[in-house]
C-alpha cells in the first residue's frame, strides 16, 4: 500500500508565485547585506593566507618519531608496510649496532601519491615509530618524484610543533624536555 | 609533457623574435589565462565530491578566478580528474582530453587517479599519466579542498612560465 503525499494547498499569493519570489530574494539579499556589513564572520577561508585549522588527530603527513639521541625509533619490523593497503612504504633493513636493537632501516619511503592516508601503519607499528600528526594536509606539486618522502624528510619535525602534553615528541632532540629524557635514558627509566 | 617550437606559419610572433612586442604580449596572454581558468571536473568518485566543496562558498576557487566549472570539454581549458579511473573509462578520458582546445591542462586529484590507489588490479589504470600528460598531481584520499587551490595556484606559476611559441603536445 503506497503512501499517499497530499498536494499542499497554496493561497492565492502562493499560487501566483509572484511575492514568493521575491520572499526568496529577500532572504538572498539579507545573507549578502549581512555577509557585507560583518566581514569578520566570513565563512569563506582564505587559503594561502589563512592556514586550515586541521584537528591534532587528523590524519596528514606522515612522521617518523626519534628516540633522544636522534636516530630514529623504527626497528624495521616491516608491519606498517605489511598493512598498507597501497603499498606505498618502502623500508631497506640493515642490522642496527645496538645489541638491544635487531634491525634499523637505512632507507625509509613513503609515495604520497600511493598512499591513501588510512592511518593502518599508525596502527600496526609496535613501537610508536611513525605518526600521521603533522597536519600538514596540503601536498600538490607538478613532479612525481617530489611525493617519495626519504626517511631524512620523514624525521625532520620540530618538537616545538606539537604539544607539550604530547611527550613522546618532546623527548626528541630540541624538545623542551629533552634534557629530562637524556636523564631518563641514561638512568634506564625511559620508555 | 614535452614542447614543440611550432611552423612560423602556424605562429607570426615567431617572425618577430625576441622582440618587446613579442614578450609582453606572452605576459598579457599568459595573465589573462591563468587567471580565467574554465575547468572541466572529470569526477568519478569521492575527490570529485571534495572538488564540489572547493567551488562551493566555504573555500570558493572564484577567488583564483576559476570558479566556471564546464561540462563541455570544448569550453574548458583545466582538466580536473577527481576519482579512479577505469581501463573501460580510459579512452573516455583520452577523447575528453582530446576534444578540449589549447591551451589546456590536466590537474590529477587523488590517490587514484594519480597512481591507482590500493586499486592494484586488473581494471584500474595506475596513474592517468599512462595516457594522458598531467601538469600537477596532488596526493591526498581524498585531498583537503586547500589542496585543490594550491593546485590551482601552482598551476597558475606553471602557466606564468608559458609561451605562446610553443606548443604543448601529447607525448606520441
Amino acid at each position: 500500500m503506497a503512501k499517499v503525499v497530499p498536494r499542499p494547498q497554496l493561497s492565492f499569493w502562493e499560487s501566483i508565485y509572484f511575492v514568493e519570489i521575491f520572499k526568496g530574494l529577500a532572504t538572498t539579499l539579507g545573507h549578502a547585506k549581512k555577509n557585507l556589513l560583518s566581514p569578520d564572520n566570513f565563512p569563506t577561508l582564505n587559503y594561502p593566507e589563512e592556514a586550515p585549522r586541521l584537528p591534532q588527530d587528523y590524519r596528514a603527513r606522515h612522521r617518523l618519531m626519534k628516540r633522544p639521541d636522534g636516530t630514529p625509533r623504527c626497528v624495521a619490523c616491516f608491519m606498517c608496510s605489511t598493512s598498507c593497503p597501497a603499498r606505498c612504504i618502502n623500508i631497506v633493513a640493515e642490522e642496527s649496532p645496538d645489541r638491544h636493537i635487531e634491525k634499523r632501516p637505512v632507507r625509509f619511503e613513503i609515495d604520497l601519491l600511493l598512499c591513501v592516508f588510512c592511518g593502518y601503519c599508525v596502527e600496526a607499528c609496535p613501537c610508536d615509530a611513525i605518526r600521521m600528526d603533522t597536519r600538514l594536509g596540503v601536498m600538490s606539486g607538478d613532479n612525481r618524484r617530489d611525493f617519495v618522502i626519504d626517511k631524512a624528510k620523514l624525521m625532520d619535525w620540530d618538537p616545538k610543533d606539537y604539544p607539550l602534553t604530547d611527550v613522546q615528541s618532546q623527548k626528541a632532540p630540541g624538545g623542551s624536555l629533552h634534557q629530562q629524557a637524556l636523564e631518563e635514558f641514561r638512568s634506564g627509566t625511559y620508555h | 609533457m614535452t614542447f614543440k617550437p611550432l611552423p612560423a606559419s602556424v605562429t607570426p610572433e615567431i617572425d618577430l623574435g625576441d622582440s618587446f612586442v613579442t614578450t609582453t604580449v606572452d605576459a598579457v596572454v599568459n595573465w589573462g589565462r591563468r587567471n580565467s581558468l574554465w575547468p572541466f571536473p572529470f569526477g568519478t568518485a569521492c575527490c570529485a565530491i571534495e572538488f564540489m566543496g572547493v567551488v562551493s562558498s566555504m573555500f570558493d576557487i572564484s577567488r583564483f578566478g576559476a570558479e566556471l566549472v564546464r561540462f563541455s570539454p570544448r569550453q574548458a581549458d583545466l582538466l580536473i580528474i577527481a576519482g579512479t579511473v577505469t581501463y573501460k573509462q580510459a579512452p573516455v578520458l583520452r577523447r575528453i582530453y582530446e576534444q578540449m582546445c589549447e591551451p589546456r591542462w590536466v590537474i590529477s586529484a587523488g590517490a587514484c587517479a594519480t597512481s591507482g590507489g590500493f586499486y592494484d588490479c586488473y581494471c584500474t589504470v595506475p596513474g592517468i599519466d599512462e595516457i594522458i600528460p598531467v601538469d600537477i598531481y596532488i596526493a591526498g584520499c581524498p585531498p583537503r579542498p586547500e589542496a585543490f587551490l594550491e593546485a590551482i595556484v601552482q598551476l597558475q606559476n606553471k602557466i606564468d612560465r608559458e609561451s605562446m611559441k610553443e606548443q604543448r603536445t601529447v607525448g606520441v
